[in-house]
């Protein structure tokens, strides 16, 4: 009898503790409507207070990236407060470094719009879109990557740049979560978003966007994304991927020679297996019909006895050394593992590429 | 049944028994936000404020809910809760109130849950079986005598900061040491009152 009444009495009052905390909750934090000034009055908003700023924001159709939905652990989502925002809160300093805090840089997500807000949101940014799409086909590349072609409904265009990328929401048990990937599908083609996923065991993205239907709906923001290819068609065009790292390649390699048929562009492509490879056979055709276009996939793996491969063997940043001469104007795209992207900067760095000219995206 | 008058507990709550000087409770946010004398008035003042409330309540919950059901082995976690739920409240209310002093509180106001110096005048009040008034009276006391004694403190950081204070001695070593120099002189008031 003791434990039901204990259990009971506990119950009872953590519960009538709860309901006052929602009924005060709902009476004091209403901070009535503060304006919300974007870029020095490019975009007046006026908003309910009490939200975070990045809500806000999303409310507003301005899409911010965050990749943890607004808990303060991606630290992807800053943006400069210029004043209103009140002083950095101890949840965001690990995400900050001290000329980010100095330029009035803030996580969005932890911002809480109290009074009147003007921040400074970069250009790009505020052309981000939602789009509603259904998944058109999915097809199976490798064991483990798949790709999943969107077609847009509303709208129904996108304006996007090679090497951009789009966030995905994905439901989670904890509300809907983005995580980025990158186009793959060629800019000219803007009724279409094609994504190239690799599945992560236990990721909430992958597995989600893995076990889609064709039918079925997808939400997702962007462009995201500052890499822009050089518009001089004398410019080498260098990609060196990894795994997914494909995804930004294919767009940057089919936009460029949509148009510049005749430009130089080298793909190196790193697999660990033959069971890795994927897209190969796509490319080839493509070497054989733009001749300046040069691709070269490598296997670090060493290879079953019984398995034929002719193209090159080892860590990929060997076949970019062994291919490039030193002194041609470039501009390098690297995408994959860490150890990777570093190999191959160095490697690039002794062909006389400046660092500025190496773009690359780690995962 | 303890038959001395409310009034005299207060006193002694805050002279003779301080709830930091001589229980030693409360010792943390004490020395992490003693450095200035604002935060220090901003942090006593949630304390009592925090403290009186809830010994009320405890008391309320204690001889009315517990006693009668016999679930006095109940008291430390419902002791606790009503504790937390209260200052997530005063957080609510100080954020919509006055943000300056949310802001210069930061991380200790909800921090104040776990100030062991709350939960110690909630048991105090029991051990010593103080009816409300009393029970009220020392939460009162108690919350002010650990705001005067972090106030008291955050003055004499202060000072100290344009004080040559030996290498070794920097920062918390010598807030420790103050604090004992504090308490002892506080033991100069031990012979006014006595609740024990």
């Amino acid at each position: 009898m003791v434990y039901l009444w204990s259990v009971l009495s506990f119950a009872s009052l953590s519960m009538a503790l709860a309901g006052l905390l929602i009924v005060s909750e709902r009476l004091l934090i209403s901070y009535g409507i503060c304006k919300l000034d974007i870029n020095a009055g490019k975009k007046p908003l006026e908003l309910e207070g009490g939200q975070t700023l990045l809500a806000s924001l999303y409310a507003n159709e301005i899409f911010i990236p965050s990749a943890c939905g607004g808990k303060g652990s991606c630290g992807h989502c800053k943006i400069t407060v210029t004043s209103g925002g009140g002083p950095v809160l101890p949840t965001e300093t690990p995400y900050l470094s001290r000329k980010e805090i100095r330029s009035n840089m803030r996580l969005a997500c932890q911002v809480k719009v109290r009074e009147d807000i003007y921040v400074r949101i970069p250009e790009e940014l505020l052309d981000v879109r939602m789009f509603v799409s259904s998944v058109e086909s999915t097809r199976e590349l490798t064991h483990d990557i798949k790709e999943i072609m969107l077609r847009l409904n509303d709208p129904a265009e996108i304006e996007h740049l090679p090497g951009q990328y789009v966030q995905v929401q994905a439901p989670s048990p904890d509300g809907p979560v983005f995580r980025a990937y990158s186009i793959s599908s060629p800019a000219y083609e803007p009724n279409i978003v094609e994504l190239v996923i690799k599945l992560i065991p236990g990721g909430i993205g992958s597995t989600y966007l893995h076990n889609l239907k064709v039918g079925e709906e997808v939400v997702f923001t962007g462009p995201y994304g500052e890499f822009h290819l050089s518009e001089d068609p004398n410019i080498e065009i260098i990609c060196v991927g990894g795994g997914c790292g494909m995804a930004p390649m294919k767009n940057i390699i089919y936009t460029l020679h949509d148009r510049w048929p005749e430009r130089s562009c080298w793909l190196f492509f790193g697999c660990r297996t033959t069971e890795d490879i994927f897209y190969l056979e796509q490319f080839k055709e493509l070497e054989k019909k733009h001749p300046n276009f040069h691709v070269l996939y490598a296997l670090s793996d060493a290879l079953d006895p019984d398995e034929k491969w002719d193209g090159e063997t080892g860590f990929i940043h060997l076949a970019v050394d062994k291919h490039l001469e030193a002194g041609v104007p470039r501009q390098a795209f690297l995408c994959g593992p860490p150890p990777m992207i570093e190999a191959v900067t160095r490697a690039l760095e002794e062909k006389g590429i400046k660092s500025e000219d190496i773009f690359y995206d780690e995962f | 049944m303890n038959d001395t008058s409310a009034f005299i507990i207060v006193i002694a709550a805050i002279l003779t028994n301080n709830i930091l000087l001589t229980n030693f409770l409360g010792m943390c946010s004490f020395i992490a936000c003693s450095g200035q004398i604002r935060t220090a008035l901003g942090l006593g003042t949630a304390v009592t404020f925090v403290m009186t409330m809830t010994t009320m309540l405890n008391y309320v919950i204690l001889h009315f809910v517990l006693i009668p059901l016999g679930l006095e082995h109940l008291k430390f976690i419902i002791f606790i809760a009503v504790i937390a739920g209260f200052v997530q409240f005063v957080e609510m209310f100080v954020e919509r109130f006055s943000p300056k002093l949310y802001f210069a509180l930061g991380i200790f106001l909800p921090l104040i849950t776990v100030n062991c110096a709350i939960l110690g005048a909630s048991l105090f009040m029991e051990i010593r079986k103080y009816t409300f008034a009393q029970s009220v009276g020392f939460g009162f006391g108690a919350g002010v005598g650990w705001a005067v004694a972090i106030i008291l403190m955050a003055g004499l950081r202060q000072k100290m900061r344009y004080s040559n204070v030996p290498e070794p001695f920097q920062g918390v070593p010598i807030a420790m040491i103050v604090t004992c120099v504090l308490a002892m002189a506080f033991m100069g008031f031990a012979g006014m009152v006595s609740i024990q």
